[in-house]
């Protein structure tokens, strides 16, 4: 990991104001580095803390084998004393006009009534938000006791619990193996970790060019080791294909799979178990950016934010970096963040102080473009999906209901089924769904545009002010108290 | 430690923990009735809004989320 030192002069006044939203890997390196290059810098975050996914953490709760690259977050945060950092912040709204860029964001507890209204306005802004995990639907996956990959390593890193006593790692990535590693460090015994992709897929990924892994490699040595020492197996093409039981998860079928993620007839075997996570991948989180007018690029396997070598996106004064621009890991999210937040701050491209990000934001282009080739979502999967089987988990609308509709414009087919239309706005079955359609014959796009950036209520959306402010320092109103029984998600509106 | 109650019901954690923490932490891993069943914790990072239980009278907080409180009432959602 490379960093950046920190130059004099950061926060004079008149200096250029920089607004970073996210305090994961990219937002902490894009703050420094817009320090570094005298910005004024304002960091805003949902989280309670700071750090990400990648640094999770609880002081007390937090087992400290779970932790990576522990000295370089210390560091970064260090520096953060001399920047304006609001924890506890959701952005629900970014827009820019005249030149100038304004999030606005509800700080507090979190969906708590009455929480305070901050406005923000800069001259340019650092879209850091990450990404979540992409679960494939099966049939079972609402029963209690399945979750996401990355909300088991959530709950393993902040909160020290494991939901279940045996477990069932089933997906693709490199991420599997942290998530092994923390469930079992957490408490857990794990029953296997499955791999979708098979070697041969898994090779052509990786083996040419096994250089482009240093780096990532010590860390990914440490998890094989780790599961080698609680001897958890690990299997590749092969999933889970469905899960049993009736009231919570009671076992799991367990399948091969062809190239395409297929599973293969005759392949099927039980495993007792009490809880499966599943991480197919990572999807962005692209809705603030695309809010202030950046372009979007690629196809139904992953579309991310356009960004030039200086990070720059098609909307003046809007950079973005770290998982929205492409799946890379912390390493590429840190370089990054670094390049994004030095030419935010008005910094040039031959700075020296560029070289490092900028050799290791090459090695992790690369990376990321192996990572895909090997683990990519393949698009046979849809085939263990059942008729009956619940795609939409909001609003439990069947494969059957969206195939049905599958030659509807996709949002005729969003008001009939109801599909994307519940509390998280597709965010959590819109490339399902895309997938789905695309298998009975549809041809879908657009499941990423929404028009809520944040869950707010509706009570402190009303109340916020239109005031402005001259810098980088935040308004902060004072607003009413939202009354009881109203959605924690502002008018959720079908598109 | 921290003790919060859940449908009236006494539960421990350790203080700093989520709610989602806490409850997981007592072996319960459903808390919101849905149309096919119950729902407890999915996603765990704030985007799917399975998790939603009602807190101290305010609805549709993500126990993923919310750090829990000593003294805070927590209530079980229905919801389609
Ligand atoms: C649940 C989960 C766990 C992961 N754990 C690991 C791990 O243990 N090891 C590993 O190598 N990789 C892990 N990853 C992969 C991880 O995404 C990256 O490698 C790395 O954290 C990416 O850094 P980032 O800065 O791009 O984004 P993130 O670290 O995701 O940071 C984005 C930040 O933006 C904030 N944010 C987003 N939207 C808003 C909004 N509207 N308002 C306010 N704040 C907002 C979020 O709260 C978050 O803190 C995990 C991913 C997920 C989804
Ligand atoms: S589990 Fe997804 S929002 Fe809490």
């Amino acid at each position: 990991m490379t960093g950046i030192g920190v130059g004099v002069g950061a926060g004079a006044r008149g200096a250029r104001r920089v607004a970073i939203l996210g305090g994961g890997p990219a937002g902490l390196a894009a703050a420094q580095a817009a320090l570094a290059a005298g910005a004024r810098v304002t960091l805003l975050d949902e989280g309670g803390r700071l750090g990400g996914q990648y640094w999770r953490h609880h002081e007390q709760l937090t087992d400290r084998r779970l932790q990576h690259g522990w000295a370089r977050f210390e560091r970064l945060r260090g520096v953060l004393d001399r920047a304006e950092v609001h924890n506890g912040a959701s952005v629900w709204s970014a827009e820019a006009s005249d030149g100038t860029l304004r999030l606005r964001a509800v700080v507090g507890p979190a969906d708590a009534a009455g929480r305070t209204a901050l406005e923000v306005e800069a001259d340019a802004v650092v879209v850091a938000t990450g990404a979540h995990d992409l679960a494939l639907p099966l049939p079972g996956w609402t029963l209690p006791g399945v979750t996401t990959a990355g909300a088991a390593q959530a709950l393993a890193k902040r909160d020290g619990v494991t939901v279940g006593r045996r477990t069932v790692v089933s997906g693709a990535g490199p991420f599997l193996l942290p998530v092994a590693q923390s469930l079992a460090v957490a408490g857990s015994e794990v029953v296997g970790v499955h791999e979708a992709s098979r070697l041969g897929g898994l090779a052509a990924g990786w083996l040419p060019r096994p250089w482009q892994l240093a780096g990532k490699a010590g860390e990914l040595v440490e998890y094989v080791g780790a599961l080698a020492r609680h001897r958890i197996p690990y299997r590749v093409g092969s999933g889970v294909v469905r899960v049993l039981g009736t009231d919570r998860v009671e076992g799991v079928v367990i399948a091969a799979l062809d190239a395409d993620w297929r599973p293969v007839p005759g392949t099927e075997r039980e495993v007792a178990c009490d809880s499966v996570a599943l991480g197919h991948g990572f999807t962005p989180r692209l809705e603030v950016a695309i809010a202030l007018g950046a372009a979007i690029e690629g196809d139904r396997r992953g579309r991310f934010v356009v960004v030039d070598d200086a990070q720059r996106t098609s909307a003046a004064g809007v950079y973005a970096a770290g998982e929205i621009t492409g799946i890379g890991g912390a390493d590429a999210a840190l370089a990054e963040g670094a390049v994004a937040g030095f030419m935010a701050a008005g910094g040039s491209l031959d700075d020296d102080r560029m070289r490092g990000p900028l050799a290791v934001r090459r090695r992790m282009r690369a990376f990321a473009a192996r990572l895909e080739r090997a683990h990519g979502i393949r698009p046979g999967w849809t085939s263990w999906l059942a008729d009956d089987t619940v795609v939409c988990r909001c609003e439990n609308v069947t494969r059957r209901t969206i195939a049905d509709r599958a030659d509807a414009p996709l949002r005729a087919m969003k008001l009939a089924t109801r599909a994307g239309l519940g509390a998280c706005q597709g965010r959590t079955c819109g490339r399902a769904v895309e997938a789905v359609v695309a298998a009975a014959g549809g041809a879908p796009e657009g499941f990423d545009r929404r028009p809520v950036l944040a869950p707010v209520r509706l009570g402190e959306v009303a109340a916020v002010g239109r005031g402005s402010d001259s810098g980088a320092v935040a308004v902060e109103t004072a607003i009413s108290t939202a009354g009881r029984g109203e959605s924690a998600v502002a008018a959720a509106e079908p598109q | 430690m921290i003790r919060i109650t859940v449908d009236a019901e006494p539960l421990e954690g350790r203080d700093g923990q989520t709610i989602a923490g806490v409850l997981i932490g007592a072996g319960r891993t459903a808390w919101r009735t849905a149309q096919t069943g119950d729902r407890g914790v999915f996603c765990g990072i704030g985007v799917c809004h399975d998790c939603l239980v009602t807190v101290n009278g305010v609805e549709g907080v993500r126990a993923c989320q919310r750090e829990a409180v000593d003294g805070d009432r927590v209530e079980r959602e229905v919801r389609a």
